[in-house]
């Protein structure tokens, strides 16, 4: 058996483009999915936060503070208009950024001429501070106004808060912060892990079976002194191995690169977070991994000794990420939990003690449930690879 | 010695309705069964070179897989020294070479290592494997491409070692399954040379093929199998009085003995 797995190693170690998918590809893609992205993003956002703004100004005159305002060349630029101009083409137009409507009772004194309503016309669809920028002002000035028509009525400052809001609904969140970000984070693991691993076993899974047929191997290989069991045992371990250290791979590259790149509060969160999970739980949601990484090599193994090409196992192989999907997806719907028969639907059930390791809320007796449910059916698929090996007719298709 | 007894293995069709014209025509057909192989029989002695021959289609990979364990069969028996192979087939597993003219290599193990893993498997001990590599290098001329991925060999370079690895573990029987198909000439010779240094070893060695000129150089029985049938059995100077003239006319004697019937 071991004798299989050493050379099936050898094997696969040896297969550059192989290797190139498991280990390479996480590693690389990871840092470069985050640079990119944080890379577009800033300058996007740095973009729109420098870029100078047209504007058109509607009813100035009642309004001097906003208008004074606005004169900062570096940053608003005012353009006439027609005064029955359409807001919208011209907007679309590109002839200004956006158009501010001032109305007549703008004035700061509020208690006579009450609130004023101020329209900004622009478009809001993509990317672009003009909203905050504009409220910037708008805010301030709002503000201003608040607190002397406040001063005129003659309020402290408890009766001023208390009437701005007279009634307080105060969130206390019985939950700290690690099962409130373990909740999301968790949530997500599986996703990742899972497809990570099952892409990752694909690979090789393709080269051990029809692979073999293809070269013609597989002939040769049944027919030396060796039990059928222990050729299946040594292609399955194989499997799962490749799946496994492709995860963790991914998973190693994703922290130490996300620790890297990300900067200030962000590392400072995700060291924190980290801290509170106990050693014993990431241990834990690895072992997590062992027994679905057996039912995705088992069933990869089966359908690659069926295929009779790499061509024929692939198009077979394709449809079981979406179906791996499934039971994750279960896993997030509000109300499925890790209790009763739940515990017992395989993958899902993995999925669902991963966020509750993640949140810290892991009920452990579930752990029996767990591995017994996914031991039982990952074992009566290791006997149907077995079986499906002992088959002239899946062999010798 | 190998006596093989009224061996038979048929297969299950899947679709009838799949099969071509020519398919369903045949008599070995019924039902939902394909019986490939019906009734073959032959004996082959310590020392003799069997050659297999029959058109296509017409049962022999079957029965030489069948011989090599690799299929189960549904009737008849194999017996190596008397050894129930069917009964036993991992024992029967460590005294049978099998090579076919489609098995390839591990592309990325090196000759070396494709060799040394079915020495492994065989259960031999590192210093055997060592020296028995040696031994079939030098026998093959196979020192300059050894150490080499086998996935860049070219196809005599290929053969050469899928036969070493077929021998690896000296085998008491050696199974060719037309072993000289599609190779050049240099590499059909390796081939032929190769059986005929275990003819003189005294290893009995069975091998089916389509080129008649090997089986009047190298042969000492021959067997004709045609619809999964034996049609001749018997040493190669009985198979040319069968018909005057070249062995080619003693091939169509042998099949048209039974088809005429």
């Amino acid at each position: 058996m071991w004798l299989v797995f050493k050379k099936e190693i050898k094997e696969l170690l040896r297969d550059r483009k192989t290797l190139f998918f498991m280990i390479a590809l996480p590693l690389l893609i990871f840092p470069l999915i985050f640079a990119v992205v944080g890379f577009v993003s800033k300058q996007a956002i740095d973009k729109a936060e420098t870029q100078v703004l047209n504007y058109a100004l509607i009813g100035g005159q009642y309004a001097p503070d906003i208008v004074e305002e606005l004169q900062q060349p570096d940053k608003f630029n005012l353009v006439k208009i027609a005064e029955n101009a359409d807001f919208s083409s011209i907007i679309r137009n590109d002839i200004v950024d956006f158009v501010l409507e001032i109305p007549e009772n703008y004035s700061s004194d509020v208690l006579t001429n009450g609130q004023a309503n101020i329209k900004l016309h622009f478009n809001d669809a993509g990317l672009n501070l003009v909203y905050r920028r504009v409220n910037e002002i708008v805010k301030s000035q709002s503000e201003l106004f608040q607190q002397s028509a406040f001063s005129d009525l003659g309020l402290d400052e408890a009766k001023q808060s208390a009437l701005i809001e007279p009634i307080v609904l105060e969130k206390v969140n019985t939950a700290d912060d690690r099962e409130n970000w373990g909740e999301k984070i968790g949530g997500m693991l599986p996703y990742l892990l899972f497809i990570i691993c099952l892409t990752g076993a694909m690979a090789p899974a393709t080269d051990i079976g029809a692979g073999e047929k293809e070269r013609g191997t597989l002939e040769t290989l049944l027919i030396s002194p060796i039990d059928r069991n222990k050729i299946v045992m040594g292609k399955f371990l194989t499997i799962a191995f490749a799946g496994t250290m492709t995860a963790l791979i991914t998973v190693a590259s994703m922290v130490i690169w996300g620790l890297v790149l990300s900067q200030g509060m962000a590392i400072k969160f995700v060291a924190d977070f980290m801290a509170q999970i106990a050693m014993i739980d990431f241990l834990l949601i690895f072992l997590m991994l062992v027994p679905v990484v057996a039912i995705f090599s088992a069933i990869l193994l089966s359908i690659s000794i069926y295929a009779k090409s790499f061509k024929e196992a692939q198009s077979y192989m394709g449809p079981m990420t979406i179906l791996v999907i499934v039971p994750i997806m279960i896993a997030l719907l509000p109300g499925v939990e890790l209790k009763g028969a739940w515990a017992w639907v395989p993958v899902t059930n993995v999925s669902l003690a991963m966020k509750e390791l993640v949140k810290g809320t892991m009920d452990y007796y579930q752990l029996f449930a767990i591995f017994g449910s996914t031991v039982i059916i990952a074992g009566a698929l290791f006997a149907f690879c077995v079986y499906w090996f002992n088959q002239e007719k899946v062999l010798f298709r | 010695m190998i006596e093989i007894k009224q061996l038979a293995k048929k297969f299950a069709v899947e679709n009838p309705k799949k099969l071509s014209e020519q398919e369903k025509k045949d008599p070995r057909l019924k039902g939902r069964f394909f019986h490939s192989v019906q009734d073959v029989s032959f004996t082959c002695q310590k020392g003799e070179v069997l050659g297999l021959l029959g058109p296509n289609g017409a049962g022999k990979t079957t029965t030489l897989r069948m011989l090599s364990t690799a299929l189960k069969p549904d009737g008849g028996s194999v017996e190596i020294d008397g050894d129930n192979v069917l009964a036993n087939p991992v024992i029967a597993r460590k005294k049978i070479g099998f090579l076919s003219g489609s098995t390839g290599l591990y592309g990325r193990l090196t000759g070396r290592e494709n060799i040394h893993y079915f020495g492994q498997l065989h259960g031999m001990s590192e210093e055997t494997i060592a020296s028995r590599i040696k031994e079939l290098a030098d026998l093959l001329d196979m020192h300059n491409f050894l150490d080499r991925r086998s996935e860049n060999f070219s196809t005599g370079m290929k053969q050469k070692t899928a036969i070493a690895r077929a021998v690896v573990h000296s085998p008491e029987l050696v199974i060719l399954d037309e072993p000289t198909t599609g190779l050049d000439i240099m590499a059909t010779q390796t081939v032929l040379e190769f059986i005929r240094g275990l003819k003189e070893q005294g290893t009995p060695v069975i091998f089916s093929t389509h080129h008649l000129d090997e089986v009047e150089e190298l042969c000492d029985k021959v067997t004709v199998i045609d619809q999964g049938l034996t049609m001749f059995d018997g040493d190669i100077a009985s198979f040319k009085a069968l018909a005057e003239g070249s062995l080619h006319q003693s091939f169509m004697a042998a099949i048209q003995s039974t088809t005429s019937e």
